[in-house]
């Protein structure tokens, strides 16, 4: 009887465990990883240590204005010392709120149209279009906001000034409304929207099949489908990819430089002439300050370190939900 | 067995009657509501803008344009469709113009750069030229990028040479060795590809130029551009690398080759051409950096080659510098830095692309003839043993 016997034996094996295997890494491993893992460790070190320097270099700044540095508005690192991020952390932070108001809507509707209604011919080049525009340089974008899209967009400025009663020069000079921050942060915006647009697209585009088809089995239409199957999906990444604009938002340079002009009593008339951000007064103040223990210097560092403060607490949260979003590539 | 196969493959079905069925989704109805609800909404517009409302400003125009396009849309869709299809039209009508937008402001953005720095790039001073000749009042046809655009290309190189391994061998431990603690490495290499660019300069001011003590030099500059362009080679290297089949590392770890072989002969391999990619996109990215480059550059208007000592400048400094002048030649000296800026940002983007349009281990054209005519050669060679 054979199959008597085989039911005996399989009785007496005990459960199916698997057995735990040893890999014992030869030594050229064990260098090859120590290398690896001390490269991508470094990204912990360049943060660190650039804490550890806009620290030191910044401590004469904090020291002489104590937590005045945070009430005061003026910018006066001459003789008479006085300043403080009063006036710049706000505008700055008004900018980048006018940036994500527009990027995010846009940028969501931009990468909903590439993962699902663009013809499949379309696909690759419109993501191809998305990188390109995140590569275009922020001079470039600074150049075509001050002399193309400033210009053409005061009637817009002056419109919205007049009619939803937020800003009524009585002379209605386009003067009144030039470099306003309501102009930076459109520009702002234009840089903001190829990360949300393409880290939303990532999400959107892993959307399971298996629910899409179910919900068009229940008879949705497409917009009724991407309501209900692929937004939900998404919705975790694209809260991350809100923040890390966000982040790029707060820190833009360059194109807010030359788009504003200085402002030093913050208000929240976001269509007046006038604007300011720490980026932007650290690239046009660093120059009057070639000594390395001058006051000012120390100054620019203290509000470099409330940008990077502010930036990297934005950043590493959207990057958290950015990678929770993003399971099917967890390690472990 | 042999029946079985016959049988679930029916050998008698032509396989060319397989061919989808084209699905059309785009009917006469919808051509026609589109274009009535644009022209429509054309003229409306026209008799309200700046003649009954007191409007006024192209960019309005088009805005308003677009509200009553919306508007007219849904009305007319409502006249012939059911609620549901009525939203589904107008949300794709919407989403649609939103893709329109970002190809239009792109292209608006490069053709007018491209445009007004036209009537700087035709003179040939420009390209041969330093801002060593030119005065503050000279005119365009003295003085040009020549100092600016070595600087560029130097810094970019440096940069390049030293993020590039980095950013690579972080990406490797992220896809390759992975673990528990990769994690945090991953999060902060996210939240670093959207830090402020201008912290990369203003760190290395701190600690490179007035700590150690290093001059403000093209050097300086090539260090702040490599903070900024590590963590976009390392997070699109890292993408690159989790596509390659695993079944590779397998073979590569049957056959009895350790990790690092495995990675150094079978992983990069594979993932070239996508690594390729990854690089030339962050160098489209650091060739346009200004604030990191603005800090620790110093700026400089005459030739200087030696990255290593005194002040150098880059394109798009330079083009910063211009546009704050207040002379007309000025103006024009900037747009044209910032035409050859994007030439190089197209040129570097149209190489990514072109490299990297394969999937990992697809061969290009010509690895394909090589690898042909390498079978040619020996198959002439055996002919010739046998023979």
């Amino acid at each position: 009887m054979p199959a008597e016997g085989s039911t005996r034996i399989m009785t007496t094996v005990p459960d199916d465990v698997p057995r735990t295997i040893v890999a014992q890494p030869s030594t050229g491993d064990k260098i090859f990883r120590g290398i690896l893992r001390a490269s991508g460790w470094s990204v912990f070190v360049i943060t660190g240590l650039i804490l550890v320097f806009l620290l030191l270099r910044a401590a004469r700044a904090f020291k002489f204005m104590g937590f005045a540095f945070l009430t005061t508005s003026a910018w006066i690192t001459q003789s008479p010392q006085h300043f403080g991020i009063a006036a710049i952390l706000p505008f700055g932070i008004l900018i980048a709120l006018i940036a994500m108001i527009i990027a995010v809507p846009t940028g969501i509707a931009i990468a909903l149209y590439i993962s699902e209604y663009a013809p499949p011919r379309l696909k690759r080049p419109l993501i191809s279009l998305i990188d390109l525009m995140a590569a275009i340089p922020s001079i470039i974008f600074g150049l075509w906001g001050l002399f193309f899209l400033m210009p053409r967009i005061l009637g817009l400025e002056s419109w919205l000034g007049r009619h939803l009663g937020f800003y009524n020069p009585s002379p209605a000079l386009a003067s009144n409304y030039a470099n306003s921050t309501f102009i930076a942060g459109v520009v702002v915006s234009l840089m903001v929207i190829p990360i949300v647009t393409s880290l939303s697209r990532q999400v959107f585009s892993q959307a399971p099949v298996g629910e899409r088809e179910g919900a068009y089995a229940l008879g949705s239409t497409r917009w009724g489908m991407v309501r209900t199957v692929v937004l939900p999906f998404g919705r975790a990444g694209v809260i991350g990819a809100t923040m890390l604009g966000l982040g790029r938002a707060l820190g833009e340079t360059i194109a807010v430089t030359l788009i504003i002009v200085p402002a030093w009593h913050f208000s929240f008339n976001v269509l007046q002439s006038g604007s300011n951000s720490i980026a932007s007064r650290i690239a046009v103040d660093f120059s009057n300050y070639p000594d390395a223990g001058s006051m000012g210097l120390s100054a620019l560092m203290a509000a470099g370190l409330v940008l990077f403060g502010m930036t990297l607490i934005v950043n590493t949260l959207g990057a958290i939900v950015i990678g929770r979003s993003r399971s099917g590539q967890a390690t472990g | 067995m042999a029946t079985d196969i016959a049988t679930a493959q029916p050998a008698t079905q032509p396989p060319a009657a397989d061919a989808p069925l084209r699905i059309r989704n785009v009917t006469a109805e919808d051509l026609l509501s589109l274009g009535g609800a644009a022209v429509g909404a054309l003229a409306l517009d026209w008799v309200l803008y700046e003649r009954i409302l007191p409007f006024s400003g192209a960019l309005g125009f088009w805005v308003c344009w677009y509200v009553l396009f919306l508007v007219a849309y849904t009305s007319i869709a409502s006249m012939q469709w059911d609620r549901l299809a009525v939203r589904d039209k107008v949300v794709q009508v919407a989403l649609s113009t939103f893709g329109l937008l970002a190809t239009a402001i792109v292209i608006d953005q490069v053709a007018y750069t491209l445009v007004r720095g036209f009537a700087a790039v035709r003179h040939s001073s420009f390209w041969t030229q330093t801002m060593a000749e030119a005065g503050p009042l000279s005119p365009i046809t003295v003085g040009g990028i020549a100092h600016a655009l070595v600087g560029t290309l130097e810094m970019l190189a440096l940069s390049t040479f030293m993020s590039v391994p980095l950013g690579i061998a972080a990406a490797v431990y992220l896809a390759e060795v992975g673990g528990r603690a990769a994690r945090p490495v991953r999060t902060l290499v996210d939240a670093m590809t959207s830090l402020p660019d201008i912290i990369a300069g203003l760190f290395i001011l701190a600690f490179v130029v007035l700590t150690i003590g290093v001059p403000k030099s093209g050097f300086a500059a090539s260090l702040a551009l490599a903070i900024t362009m590590l963590p976009i080679v390392a997070r699109a290297s890292e993408t690159v690398l989790r596509i390659v089949p695993g079944t590779l590392r397998e073979a590569s770890y049957a056959l009895g080759g350790s990790q690092w072989r495995t990675v150094l002969m079978v992983v990069l391999p594979t993932a070239r051409s996508g690594l390729a990619t990854a690089v030339v996109l962050a160098m489209a990215r650091g060739i346009g950096e200004t604030a990191p480059v603005l800090l620790v550059a110093g700026y400089s208007r005459v030739m200087n080659v030696n990255p290593f000592a005194n002040w150098m400048t880059s394109l798009p400094l330079y083009t910063y510098d211009e546009i704050q002048s207040p002379e007309t030649a000025d103006h024009v000296r900037a747009f044209g830095a910032g035409f050859v800026l994007i030439i190089l940002v197209l040129i570097l983007f149209t190489i990514a692309r072109r490299i990297g349009g394969g999937a990992p281990g697809e061969l290009t054209r010509r690895q394909r003839r090589r690898i042909a005519r390498q079978d040619a050669a020996m198959q002439r060679r055996a002919g010739r043993v046998t023979g």
